[in-house]
This record gives C-alpha cells, structure tokens and sequence, in this order.
C-alpha cells in the first residue's frame, strides 16, 4: 500500500464545523481524498479500479451509487472498474480487503482503496437511527435510543460486574486521555485542538442513564465525523508503474475478513470473539506474532471496545486489560504504541472512512510520513496492524503490514 | 381535588405572547406526560391557547411544533419506553413524531374568551394592566362553573389587589416565570394571606414537575424580580444623565450599558436588557409600581420620552431583538438611539475614544459566558473585584458605585419585607436574569 491521504475529519471540535451553516458535502471528500492518492499514483491512467468503502450515505445524505462517483475524481477514471462496499463501520475495511483480492487474482496492479462518510447532516439523535442499521433491526426497537453506545455500554456493564467498575473506568479515562493526546499530534484529527487540562477528570465524569447511557458518557464514545480517507494497494508491477519506490509503501503480509452471525446476540459481553479469531487468522498468514508489532490501529467506537481488542488480541489475559491500559502500555511510549493518531475517539471516526484511515496511519509511521505524531519504529519489529469492526463485533477486517526493506 | 384532575382541562390567557407562549409549551408537555401514562389513557386532557391575535395563533402553533420537538429530542431515553408497547414505533424519529403530535393534540387554539369556560385551572399571561384583567377575570367568573383556580404571571401588580377587586376568594396566586419561560429556571410564587391552601400545594408541585426553580416573594408591586430591574435600570438612567453633562447621549448611554454588562460581568447591559423585556413593559411595569407603592421616583422621563417617540424594544416572533434604544445587528447593539436628534449614533464612531477614556479592564477579567458556568466562579470573582476595587479609572468608579446600588437595591428589598432573605433576592437574580453572582455581595465591601 502507499500513497495515503486523509481529509480533516470535520465535526464538532474542529474550528472550522459550524452545525449552522452549510458543510461540503460527500462529493468533497471524495475529490480530496481521490485527487491527493491519484497525484501521487503519478495520474489516473496508472489507476486500474477503484473501491468506495462506505456505510450509509444512502440515509446520511440520501445518496446511493458511489462506485460511479469515481470518476469525478479525475476524468481518467471514466469507463474504469469501480464499485462501493459495505460493511457498517467495517467498510473502509471492506474496501481495501477488495483491492487486495483485486491485486492478489492479478486483475489489477493499481486499484484506488477509498472510505467515506458524512454523518453531520443530522441530529445525533436521528444519527443513531441511522448507524443502528448496523446492528439487527429486529432488535432496534428494544435498543436504546442511542442504539450502539447502548450496545458497548451493556458490554462495560457486563465487564464492571466481572471485574469491578473503578478501575474499568479509570482505564476508560486513559485510554481517553491517550487518544487526546495523539489526536494532538495530528492536523486531521477532529480533537487537533482540544485544549482540555484535565483529562482523566473529564472523562471520569459519571455516566447519566436519563439523558445517555448506563455504563457510558459521552467521553467514552467516538466522533461523529465527515471524512474520507485514500490509498493505493498496488502489486510490485503497480509500484514500478507509478514511479513509486518501494521504501514509500508497506508490504501487506497478512489479512483476515469475516463474519459472526448479526441476528445472534454476543456469546460473552465481556469478549470480542470475532476480532480475537480475525487477528488470529491475520497474524498466522503473515508468521508473525503481537510481540513483533511496533503499533496497532484499533476500532475504538467506544472506550471499553479499544480495551475489549486490548484482551481480544492477547496483550493482557481477560480481566488484566485496564492494568495493561493503566500501566501506559498502550500509550504512544508505551510498550505497544495504539491508535497513534487518536483513533475513533481522537482522530474521529467517519465510518465508513475509518477503516482505510487506520491502514494510512500505519504506512505513515512505517515509512516515517507521521510528521509530530510519529513514533521509533524498532528495527526488530517493522509491523503494524489495523483491526476494523463492523457493528457489535459482526464483520472484522484484521491486516498486517510490513515496513519495506 | 388532585393534581391530574387539575391539568385535564387548563387554559393559557394570552398564549401567542411572549410569556404565554412559553407558559402553553410548557404546560402541554406536562400535560401530554400525564396522558401518556398507562392509567390514564381514557381520560381526556384539554388545554386552550387563547389570544386575541389570530396572526399570533398560527405562530405560536409552529413555535410549539419546533419546541416540543426540540424537548423530545432530548428525552428520547425515556420516550423510548413511554411508548415500549407501540410496535409500529422503532426508531427514535418515529418516537419523536409521535410525541410532537400527542403533545399538539392536547392544544386547541382560539380565539375567544369562552374556551375558558370549562377550565378548572387558568394562566392569565396578558397585559400588564389591572383593570383588563380584572375585567376577564371577572368573564370568567361569572361564566365558569367549574369553580376554576388562576394563576397569573404578572410581574407587577399585587395579587391581593387582582383578588379583591375579581372577588376570586383565595383562588389566585402570582406564578411568575421569567423570559423565555421555556429556558429560565426561576418562578417566583406570590401568595397574600388568603390564598387557598390547596392552590399553593398544587403550585409547589406544578413548579417541581416543571423543573423550576420556586422561589417565594411578598406581594409587594413588582415582586422581587421587577423590585430590583427597576430600580437598577432607573440608577442606571440616573448614570446616564450624570455623565451627558460631559459626554454625548449616545456616549453616556454606551457607557453606562458596557460598564453593567462588561465591567460588573452581566450577561448583558441595562439598556440592552430594557429593550430585550420591552420599553412599553417596562414603562408598565414603573407606573404599576410607582402607584401602587405610592413612590413616585419610580418613574423615567426617559422612557416615556422614548415610548412617546415610537421607541418600544421587545422582539420579533422569531426572538431577534427589535429596535429599542439600542440598534441591533446580528444580535449585537450597534447604534444608539438619541431621543433629541430622533436618530441612531453608530457606536463605531466614538467606541474607540469612549474605551480608553473609561479605562481597561482589570487584566483577570473574565466575560460572563467563561464566568458563570465555571467551576471556579467563586474565586474567579473575588481575583477580579479584588483587583478592580483599588482602580481609579472612571470605568472603574462607574462600576463600583453601579455595583454598590444593585447591592443596596437588594439589601432594601429584604428590609422592606418584599423579599423574606437576602439568599432569595439572589437566587431571584441567579436564576431569573442569569446573573453570574447574586446582588447581595461582599466583593467590594
């Protein structure tokens, strides 16, 4: 992969969103995003498909059909294979794990992985309508008005009365406080500027079932986002094609997408079964372990998700993970750097867009592109991996990438 | 009789207005609330929005759709298992429409007087003159079999005098919301001597249902709230003819206006807050009190110069501030009315000279927006008038002899007996002005 671009991902926080006055819409960030990897690809002519990850534009802003916004990017594009995927949040995912198939059957030598999402269009309150088609809608109606955080938050519920809350929550805080901080490294970030002193007293403030959750505030939740996010998955003959040098892209080395059943509730709310077999799956097809990761971009829609993939992935056993988060492991000095440029919670999270802006934030830091949010990638440990998640651990896109040598 | 009872048949007197029109939303959710519980699903609850204004009425039907709406939207939790049992409703918008329309459905809207007569329970939010209400009142009265109980929101005339004078026997009290009704937490509660127990009862829980904020006044003209406005605006006034000795009218007004917002940390100026209640209830509100307290310095050549002059204030339908003595863009006062020469003096053209001559602010000063929801309000507070207490500027002197009145102002309130403490006079002006800090101080003792 190479060639990666990333959008501002636009919402509250940001100075320049104002809920009042009229916002770019999807088409915008398609051509940012597009135009930014295709310049770098050294033109359109060296695309051979494109792929839109994408959620629910149909219902954010009334739009179907993305595959055939491809060649507003660039004319070139005109006539070329291109289709959009879905998966819920996991669509940005979907989309790369497309290209890659692409690349792999040899169909392709360039394909132009893109996600997007525009969910400011509506009060979160309907926003929720909309993302709980991600979950089962039979099971809508006995949801919680905001259907997802509901979801996690039955999920923190589940772990307090495991494990005991305080701690839990103080682990939720950093894990917060860590996302912040990254977020502030990063120009894109929808939390570039927040100029919050006390984090951790943030986000410990108590949870209010009348007006949110049970187990959840607001804090512990990701953003609500407009973004795109662009890379290139090429083959070597793609690389060469486009004048790319090897040391400007990550080799993938390993992949995993599948499923759980979606009209089955979780076997265990206190686990991610389907991440922990998908990393599984990924990390056993590229021979590596986690103990060779450098960094790790993980699906943190919510606190307690981000310290579920703690636990799922096999950094702490069940029940150690707020230790492991606590102790500042996972902190960007830390023992296994996460989420190194603020992840959902930081970064933001554009749905259908985050799954392809995790995999540009690991080729930017295994190719030294970070800029402030860069960290020491150790010589004995060139590897990185996104975990993206579709729904309440329904479909997980697992991918391992490789520093070039 | 009970609670629920009361609610099931209400009418709203002068619902389109500013103060009704907050009163009838609120009251048609809490309405709406009682209905959507399971035991009472057969009963039928009314509620009239009456108004002269025809005009008015269809406004104020789209401003209730936009605001229970807005209400719903922030309790959809709980809607959500108000209506558990409806299988057709799913997702939060569907819920949210059912809710807006069975609140709406509560309301019929009217145009007359008779609607009332099947009420049990009244809000009289009209204007603010005794013989008009006296004189609907009294219609009803004699009209209403239902042995009906009022509460008026006047902010001005004695309870005691509307009772007496409509023989209502105890069967009123003064219920008076602050503006806008929907967001201000404060009602102040007037009751006189005769005032049926019940009514106070059903008060007392009406307000907590409501999330309001009760707090008790004598029923003395103008009430807490007004006692001090009043008399806080005619020192101002006062100010203002002080410094036209040297200044220009449209100086001495900006003056006087930055120094009781900016420098005494207000969420607005006098005379901005003059013209955001309306020059014309203001000038109401002076003539009830001046002759019902038989005072006669609580009176403004000022404003009668500007009412007669066509200068009203108040705000459109859509909340904007109309002209008063300020000019208003975006919100935002841009020019002065000067009564002699019937004409706005843009701000910009002395604000320069006028500021450096008034003086900088202490350097710890903080806007009333960064102050009053903060945590450390206390402290932040006592740093700057600690800092300003010392200063020389006339800014500075302006300031403390303005902040020195609005603290007499209080402290006589308690004394003549109109307000029980001085903790009420400031909760009154916490919670009905939004002020950032309560009158009765000891800042700049």
């Amino acid at each position: 992969m190479t060639a990666g671009y990333n959008t501002i991902s636009l919402g509250t926080g940001r100075k320049e969103f104002n809920p009042k006055k009229p916002r770019s819409g999807i088409e915008h960030y398609i051509k940012e995003a597009g135009q930014a990897t295709v310049k770098s690809l050294g033109g359109a002519k060296n695309v051979d498909e494109g792929v839109i990850g994408n959620f629910m534009a149909c219902r954010f802003v009334k739009q179907a059909h993305l595959g055939a916004f491809m060649p507003i990017i660039d004319d070139g594009l005109r006539h070329k294979p291109s289709l959009r995927v879905e998966g819920a949040c996991a669509s940005g995912g979907l989309a790369l794990v497309s290209g890659i198939r692409s690349v792999l059957s040899e169909s392709a030598d360039v394909v132009l992985a893109m996600g997007v999402e525009v969910q400011n269009t509506v009060k979160a309150i309907y926003g929720a309508d909309i993302l709980a088609g991600a979950g089962w809608f039979k099971e809508r109606k006995e949801g919680h008005a905001y259907f997802f955080p509901g979801q996690f938050s039955n999920r923190a519920g589940a772990y307090f009365e495991k494990y005991g809350r305080d701690k839990t929550r103080q682990a939720f805080a950093v894990w917060f406080k860590n996302a912040i901080e990254n977020a502030r490294l990063c120009p894109t970030a929808q939390e570039y500027e927040n100029k919050v002193e006390d984090l951790i007293g943030l986000a410990l403030t108590e949870p209010n079932p009348r007006g949110f959750t049970d187990h959840l505030n607001v804090f512990d939740c990701s953003k609500v986002s407009d973004g795109a996010s662009a890379i290139a998955i090429c083959s070597e003959e793609g690389l060469a094609k486009a004048g790319i040098p090897k040391s400007e892209a990550v080799e993938v080395i390993g992949w995993a997408q599948i499923v759980e059943n979606i009209t089955e509730k979780p076997s265990d709310l206190t686990k991610l079964t389907t991440i922990e077999a998908a990393a599984k799956k990924a990390l056993e097809l590229a021979k590596i372990t986690i103990n060779d990761l450098a960094t790790i971009e993980v699906h943190d829609c919510f606190t307690v998700a981000g310290l579920l993939s703690v636990e799922a992935l096999g950094f702490a056993k069940p029940g150690e993970g707020p230790d492991f988060v606590i102790n500042g492991n996972t902190a960007r000095n830390g023992k296994i750097p996460f989420n190194t440029t603020g992840g959902l919670i930081g970064w933001g999270h554009p749905t259908g867009g985050t799954g392809v802006h995790q995999a540009v934030t690991i080729w930017e830091q295994l190719t030294g592109k970070a800029g402030a949010a860069q960290i020491n990638i150790p010589k004995d440990k060139p590897y990185g991996m996104t975990i993206n998640m579709g729904g309440d651990d329904k479909t997980v896109v697992a991918i391992v990438y490789k520093k070039t040598s | 009789m009970n609670y629920e009872e009361k609610l099931q048949n209400v009418s709203v007197l002068g619902a389109a207005g500013k103060m009704g029109s907050g009163i009838l939303l609120l009251t048609a959710v809490e309405m709406a609330d009682l209905q959507l519980k399971p035991e009472n699903k057969a009963k039928s609850f009314v509620l009239n929005a009456i108004d002269v204004s025809p005009a008015a009425l269809t406004g104020l039907y789209g401003y209730l759709k936009t605001q229970v709406k807005k209400i719903a939207e922030k309790k959809v939790v709980q809607l959500r298992s108000v209506y558990k049992n409806n299988s057709d409703l799913i997702e939060n918008s569907e819920i949210i429409d059912q809710y807006v329309d069975d609140v709406l459905k509560l309301v019929l809207f009217s145009t007359r007087i008779e609607s009332t007569y099947e009420s049990t329970l009244i809000f009289e939010a009209i204007i603010e003159d005794s013989d008009i209400k006296v004189k609907i009142i009294s219609q009803i009265l004699d009209n209403n079999k239902k042995d009906p109980w009022f509460l008026t929101n006047t902010s001005s005339v004695p309870i005691d005098e509307l009772d007496s004078r409509a023989s209502l026997k105890g069967k009123i009290l003064g219920f008076h919301f602050y503006n806008p009704p929907a967001v201000q937490k404060l009602v102040e509660l007037i009751t006189t001597k005769n005032t049926n127990k019940e009514l106070i009862e059903f008060s007392k829980a009406y307000a907590k249902n409501l999330n309001k904020k009760l707090v008790p006044s004598n029923d003395f003209a103008g009430f807490i709230g007004n006692g001090h406005f009043m008399r806080d605006l005619l020192f101002g006034i006062k100010q203002v003819e002080e410094l036209h000795k040297d200044l220009s009218f449209a100086e001495s007004i900006y003056a006087v206006n930055r120094i009781s917002q900016d420098f005494l940390i207000r969420p607005m100026g006098i005379f901005q807050l003059m013209d955001y209640v309306g020059v014309d209830v203001c000038q109401k509100i002076l003539q009830v009190m001046s002759s019902r307290l038989n005072d006669k310095s609580l009176h403004s050549a000022l404003i009668d110069k500007l009412m007669a002059l066509g200068v009203k204030g108040g705000q459109n339908s859509d909340g904007s501030q109309k002209p008063g003595i300020l000019l208003y863009e975006k919100g935002k006062p841009v020019a002065i009315y000067d009564p002699n020469k019937k004409d706005y003096d843009h701000i910009e053209s002395f604000k320069s000279t006028l500021d450096a001559k008034l003086g900088k602010l202490p350097t710890s000063h903080k806007s009333w927006k960064d102050v009053v929801g903060n945590k450390k309000k206390e402290e932040l507070l006592k740093t700057y008038f600690d800092e300003l207490k010392p200063l020389n500027t006339m800014g500075a002197k302006l300031a403390k002899d303005y902040h020195h009145s609005s603290k007499n102002i209080g402290l006589t309130l308690v004394k003549d007996g109109i307000a029980d403490n001085a903790e009420n006079v400031n909760t009154v002006m916490l919670t009905g002005f939004f002020h950032a800090y309560g009158p009765i101080n000891s800042f700049l003792d």
